[in-house]
């Protein structure tokens, strides 16, 4: 059983896509292969800034043969018809057979296909997989059309067993497979030849090039931690960053860089983000203080004076950077110490715009303001101070530190807001504002924080709503539904009372209005994109679309919360069997008198009388429903909502017996008036609870 | 020849070494364009050579202004107007990646104690309509380079690719010589007779410039001269090819590309002067991108471009 070895050697590829390609290799290579009738045993691929490779063990030496026997048209079918099925059979006409069937002579083609060599079947694979590859962006180059991620230069493809070895014979617009490889760029850059993925690996290794990105990425993180631990310091992890730096060397050398003590005063955040960002350098931190001292660079060679010149450049560039960084620092604070108000910042934000049709920032900072001011006392904030902390919440965007590093937004605001002059939780709103940014994201739970994150989401959602730019499909450019979604966490898991259609309504009214539309339908239309959105949230916490639809057509759906509790008891109910047996009984009650009620053009609510109650399960479910009753209005009063589905989940029993005993359709009409309005009465008290008519099943 | 054992000595002796060594490369020397650009590719010889099928391989340093960046000569790496080195080969030879570093080595950077790597960054312009693929090379993790394949330039797809290497001179040329101001570099050999460091040269015109783009600049006067350049463009396409005085097929792709260099550059005044808005700033660039579409489909139908016997 041979074994296949292909290294598709091209100059840099993009750190990011390299793990991803190594399997799409693995996969497109494996797939075709089996799909051809070459199985294996076991397969690896790997990756390296500069080589895509894949091994592939215990593959067989040939497809095996095939035999296929395809039925074709009678025998007495027209020349035409006998003609396309050879066709498309491929096979001629002294291969077909003719059989008797039920049907008559029907013709069979035979057809035998021949196994083919291990590497006829992997040229052809390996050309269409290249050819076709899923690079995320792909280029040409040269004279050539031949698309790789970057330039192409050599394919290595090697069939080998026991008995030796062989390149498997393929030409890709002039590029000629062999069996040869190089290995580092600068420390080892000649070609040598391979004759198996052993001695492929052992050969790298002895050029300088580790193949496997988990062990570069080992590699770095071991020798990273022990050179921090032996200055008594620990590296700050980032996984992310390791991926990505694993990617950009072959041979990976750790440095251990020290900052300029002038930078140390930076935030932590600061450091973190300039290295990291701009030069991909782990940031390495005293573990008692948890200041950031020193940092950790991979360098991709080894060199005579040990990275000794690699090391000063890379402290160079970064004392460069960090100085850009301490000089918006320094004037940031400036701005921020001069005045409290940060005016000269909110004032910048006037010729910032936010949308054409929705103002600028500075407007929009009112705006929520404005609405932050209104939402405080629901959300246990202090008005003044809600509206105080929105109004300073993105001065920081005026900044100069954000203008360089914009992904510090409201972290700066935190630190320039207390630099100011105020206090902490007015100055955590500048950051915690913008939360909660994904679905697992946290939820801020400070009042204030709260109050403006809040009015931040629902100014954008009323401003798109009001300007007609909602999202459509998978076009989301204002990323209102995470918006939404933000809405809907921040009431939930704070547990906020908060009618949100008035809200919406009065929020709306801040934003220039489009001809003729009506305000109020604009809010409700927003409510309903908010319940689409709630679906989705509560689906992934296993409650099903039309139990929250039984809720939606209750009243007082734009509560979120009691939305939500109606609707977690509502799913808890039906998991009963009670539960599950009263919705059936429900449903009958139902269909009957909707029926009788489409039939005879009446609506049967009048109460129903005990009185015409003739079998004892009758007047049972009388008792049962009045009872109900007696504990459901109360419940659903103090929004006690599993205590009102217990009580109506108890009538399971007594309108199982009913059914089971009285015919409601009877010829008294007298009767069948009063049962018809006895089951309007199992209406009325289940859908005070919730629209069940609206549950599935 | 210089002597390319022993360190430069000046920012002119790195510049000499680059068209040193790219002319034994095969590399035409070509002279900076006689216009204000905002980078060495917007030269002719980089934009409307890197279309059509005709070989080419030119180098040349380009003065660059980016209004924007000027700082009145005090920030140590930053410069309203500065240098790049472009070299521009179509189509892109298989050992570009080599000649490059060769040049590196050619000005005195020794690849066995330094790191050098091809960071992965996609170059665009929205002005020219144009992007292509490569990456910005770091030396001990400063970027010295940017290095590109072009795959489309005026919203034409170039076949064959040309390969385009873009060195930010003073940034590379302060690394190799060690300096950490600008100003403070020896711009020509700091031993002979009349030693001038950059500051000498450039100093009080960063500040004459960076005064007159943030604060002086007449944005009506730039207002009327983008409308103006952006008129004379279409204008000068609008002309039939037939020459009507000599006879001749005569296509005015670089004059009216010309005025499209003058539009991007006003865009650029105006832009450091703060009068363009956020939205507005899309639209501006949209229209100089509409230039450079024409001017590339107009130099595309000439010989130089491949459209017309030469």
């Amino acid at each position: 059983m041979p074994d296949l070895l292909i290294e598709l050697f091209s100059e840099e590829i993009p750190a990011r896509m390299q793990g991803r390609a190594a399997e799409d290799l693995k996969k497109r290579m494996t797939d075709g292969l089996v799909e051809a009738g070459l199985t294996y045993a076991s397969a690896a691929a790997f990756s390296t800034p500069r080589r895509l490779t894949l091994t592939v063990q215990g593959l067989l030496a040939r497809s095996p043969d095939q035999r296929e026997e395809r039925k074709g048209p009678r025998a007495d079918a027209p020349e035409k018809a006998i003609d396309g099925f050879l066709r498309g059979a491929g096979v001629a006409r002294d291969q077909l057979e003719t059989r008797d069937t039920p049907k008559g002579p029907v013709l069979f083609a035979l057809i035998e296909r021949p196994g083919r060599p291990a590497a006829e079947i992997i040229a052809e694979v390996l050309e269409t997989t290249i050819r076709n590859f899923p690079w995320p962006k792909s280029m040409r180059w040269g004279a050539g059309n031949l698309r790789w991620v970057r330039p192409l230069h050599s394919i290595l493809c090697l069939l080998s067993d026991t008995d030796g070895n062989q390149v498997v014979p393929l030409d890709l617009d002039g590029i000629i497979a062999g069996n040869t490889t190089r290995g580092h760029r600068f420390m080892a850059p000649d070609a040598f030849a391979v004759s198996s993925f052993e001695d492929y690996e052992t050969k790298l290794k002895r050029a300088h090039v580790v193949l496997n990105a988990g062990e570069r990425a080992d590699h770095i993180w071991a020798d990273a931690t022990n050179q921090a631990f032996a200055a008594g310091l620990e590296v700050v992890p980032d996984q992310g960053l390791l991926a990505e730096v694993a990617g950009l060397v072959e041979w990976p050398v750790v440095l251990l860089g020290t900052i300029d003590a002038q930078f140390l005063d930076l935030p932590p955040e600061v450091l973190q983000t300039s290295m990291r960002e701009h030069q991909k350098f782990f940031s390495v931190r005293d573990p008692k203080t948890g200041r950031i001292t020193r940092f950790i660079t991979v360098a991709n060679r080894e060199t005579a004076d040990n990275g000794a010149t690699i090391l000063a450049g890379n402290q160079k560039v970064l004392s460069a950077r960090l100085a850009d960084a301490k000089f918006f620092w320094d004037n940031d604070l400036r701005v921020a110490t001069s005045d409290r108000n940060l005016t000269a910042w909110t004032g910048a934000l006037k010729n910032v715009t936010f949308h054409n049709k929705l103002g600028s920032q500075d407007d929009r900072t009112r705006r929520i303001a404005a609405l932050a001011r209104e939402l405080a006392p629901a959300v246990g904030a202090d008005a003044d101070q809600a509206e105080l902390a929105a109004g300073l919440a993105k001065a920081d965007l005026s900044s100069e530190m954000v203008y360089e590093f914009p992904e510090l937004q409201g972290l700066m605001g935190r630190y320039y807001i207390q630099a100011a002059g105020h206090p902490a939780e007015i100055a955590a709103v500048a950051q915690e504002h913008y939360s909660p940014l994904g679905p697992s994201d946290d939820v801020p739970t400070a009042p204030l924080s709260v109050a403006v994150a809040l009015a931040d989401k629902l100014d954008t959602l009323t401003g798109f709503w009001a300007i007609d730019e909602k999202p459509t499909g998978s076009k989301d450019p204002f990323a209102l539904r995470r918006a939404a979604l933000g809405v809907i966490r921040l009431m939930l898991e704070n547990g906020l009372r908060i009618e949100l259609r008035s809200i919406c309504h009065h929020a709306g009214n801040a934003h220039p209005a489009p001809d003729g539309k009506d305000g109020r339908e604009t809010a409700d239309d927003l409510l309903a994109f908010i319940h689409d959105r709630l679906k989705v949230y509560l689906r992934d916490q296993g409650i099903r679309h039309d139990i929250i639809d039984a809720c939606i057509a209750m009243p007082g759906n734009d509560d979120l919360s009691l939305l939500v509790n109606r609707a977690r008891a509502l799913n808890d109910v039906l998991a009963t069997e009670d539960g599950e047996n009263l919705l059936q009984g429900f449903k009958r009650a139902n269909n009957i008198l909707t029926q009788a009620e489409d039939k005879d053009g009446v609506e049967y609510s009048f109460g129903a009388d005990v009185k015409f109650a003739e079998d004892d399960s009758e007047k049972a479910l009388f008792a049962a429903l009045d009872a109900a009753k007696a504990k459901i209005d109360p419940a659903l009063a103090a929004q006690d909502f599993p205590t009102a589905m217990a009580a109506m989940a108890g009538l399971r029993a007594p309108i199982d017996a009913f059914f089971e005993n009285v015919q409601v359709n009877t010829d008294n009409q007298t009767l069948r008036r009063n049962r018809l309005n006895l089951l309007s009465q199992i209406r009325q008290i289940c859908v005070s609870v919730a629209d069940l008519t609206r549950v599935e099943g | 020849m210089t002597d390319q054992t022993t360190p430069p000595r000046s920012f002119q002796e790195i510049i000499l070494r680059l068209q040193t060594y790219w002319a034994a490369k095969g590399c035409a020397i070509l002279q900076p364009y006689d216009m204000e650009v905002g980078a060495g590719t917007f030269h002719p010889a980089t934009t409307l050579r890197s279309l059509g099928s005709t070989p080419w391989a030119a180098a040349y340093v380009q003065p660059s202004r980016r209004p924007t960046d000027g700082r009145y000569g005090e920030n140590p790496n930053r410069l309203q107007h500065y240098y790049q080195y472009q070299v521009l080969i179509k189509p892109s030879p298989p050992d570009l990646q080599d000649l490059y570093l060769g040049s590196l080595q050619a000005i005195g950077i020794d690849m066995q104690v330094h790191d050098i790597r091809f960071v992965e960054d996609d170059w665009e312009s929205p002005t020219l309509g144009a992007w292509g693929l490569g990456w910005e090379v770091w030396c001990d993790g400063m970027e010295v380079s940017q290095f590109t394949y072009f795959q489309q330039v005026g919203g034409h797809d170039c076949a064959p690719v040309s390969g385009e290497l873009t060195y930010g001179l003073e940034r590379l040329a302060m690394y190799v010589l060690g300096i950490d101001h600008v100003m403070d570099m020896p711009f020509n050999d700091p031993q002979s007779p009349s030693p001038l460091t950059y500051g000498d040269i450039f100093k009080q015109t960063e500040e004459e410039y960076a005064r007159w783009n943030f604060d002086v600049a007449d944005t009506q006067v730039l207002l009327r001269h983008f409308e103006e350049a952006e008129a004379e463009c279409a204008a000068i396409l609008s002309h039939p090819a037939q020459d009507p005085k000599t006879g001749k097929y005569i296509v005015m792709a670089h004059p009216a590309y010309d005025q499209c260099i003058k539009a991007s550059h006003v865009f650029n005044l105006l832009d450091a002067r703060g009068v363009i808005s956020v939205t507005e700033r899309q639209a501006y660039i949209g229209r100089v991108r509409a230039l450079a579409k024409q001017c590339a489909d107009a130099f595309v139908t000439t010989a130089a471009g491949g459209g017309q016997p030469a």
